[in-house]
């Protein structure tokens, strides 16, 4: 019995397995050669928009600059706001305008670094786009993952975002000197981190007026002790 | 949304694919979306709606496999799959860091003529 079918091409099935991060991973994992053989601590923070990365790097940049050579890379969707924010505090700014790019991807960061010496640098931070979805999936070949947490935006953010706080290395609660007009629930939030991202170390601290900031810079300095021992996120 | 990025990524090596393996039309493709990827599947169908127009994929299905999380115990290396974000150990009772499926975000395989 002949049908139709049989004078049409035969179906093949072809099995690919592809990833479809592999490109953002060759990416980051060149970035993250780079910046072992350079012996650059590099730090990705990632939030919602508003949690307050742009103010703990005000801080951290004034503080620090003049003991370590520090320089920040900044993802926004549209502005250079964070950039001019940042400047003026002895640290080389680097802005990505992202457009309508929800986060930043290794191969941009790549290519920022391109405007830096990196060989120079002991420190770079990322600040990634505001968005805590997103982000959390593209490894920029970071040696630190800090994911921040105000204390004016609800205790079950690690609930409800579930991949960004498990990568990270670092749960930096922000704001603490609202915690208090917030009605936020201390014990609960640092439950539910631990619960959902039981490897992150967790830092409170306060931007505003310097509430554990001196905790946050001893975590970077370990880090930059211990920079090879570095976590490898996707 | 990234979802439209890794669509088109998941697009061009299901044509590239297709091309090479002397093909002309796709007719379906299937793809692997891990639990804890962050991709959304509905978001995913909806670039696939929006983009499929005009390639060889025009007339092709999409069949997405969800992949449960599966993680290993830190203390007693149990290997688990919990019910939600919060992945306690059964045994143990305590919270797990160690995820090992439940990432992928994969084109597994396309069917082309
Ligand atoms: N009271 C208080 N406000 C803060 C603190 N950190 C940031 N903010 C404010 O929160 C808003 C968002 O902060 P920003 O650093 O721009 O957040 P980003 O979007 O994560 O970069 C700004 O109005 C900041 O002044 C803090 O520690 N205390
Ligand atoms: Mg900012
Ligand atoms: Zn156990």
């Amino acid at each position: 019995m002949t049908s139709p079918q049989e004078t049409s091409p035969p179906l093949k099935v072809l099995h690919l397995g592809k990833d479809l991060l592999a490109s953002n991973r060759q990416h980051a994992a060149a970035n993250r050669a780079r910046f072992q053989a350079a012996g650059v601590l590099v730090v990705n923070l990632l939030s919602a928009p508003g949690s307050g990365k742009t103010a703990l790097l005000e801080r951290t940049l004034s503080d620090l600059a003049d003991r370590w050579p520090v320089a920040v890379i900044t993802g926004d969707l549209q502005t250079d706001n964070d950039a001019r924010r940042l400047a003026g505090r002895g640290a080389v700014i680097v802005p990505i305008a992202t457009g309508t790019l929800c986060h930043l991807e290794a191969s941009m960061i790549g290519r920022a670094c391109e405007e830096l010496d990196l060989t120079r640098l002991q420190l770079l931070f990322i600040e990634n786009v505001g968005n805590l979805v997103c982000p959390a999936s593209y490894d920029l070949g970071e040696t630190r993952r800090i994911v921040l947490l105000s204390t004016t935006e609800g205790e079950d953010k690690p609930l409800k975002y579930p991949l960004a706080f498990k990568s990270a290395d670092a749960v930096v609660i922000t704001k603490t000197d609202l915690a208090e007009p917030a009605g936020f629930r201390r014990e609960e939030a640092r439950a539910n981190v631990t619960a959902v991202a039981p490897q992150a170390d967790i830092i409170e601290l306060s931007a505003r007026t310097g509430q554990g900031m001196q905790e946050f810079y001893l975590w970077l300095e370990a880090a930059l002790v211990s920079r090879s021992a570095a976590a490898v996120h996707r | 949304m990234h979802e439209a990025g890794l669509m088109e990524e998941a697009l061009r090596a299901a044509e590239q694919a297709a091309r090479e393996a002397g093909a002309e039309r796709i007719h379906r493709l299937r793809l692997r979306i891990g639990r804890l990827s962050g991709v959304e599947p509905e978001a995913l169908r909806l670039a696939f709606e929006a983009l499929r127009p005009g390639t060889i994929a025009e007339h092709a299905h999409l069949d997405l496999e969800i992949a449960p999380v599966l993680c290993r115990c830190r203390r007693c290396h149990v290997e688990f799959a919990p019910e939600d974000f919060v992945f306690l150990c059964p045994r143990c009772g305590i919270p797990s860091a160690e995820v090992l499926r439940g990432l992928e975000l994969e084109l597994l395989a396309v069917e082309a003529s």
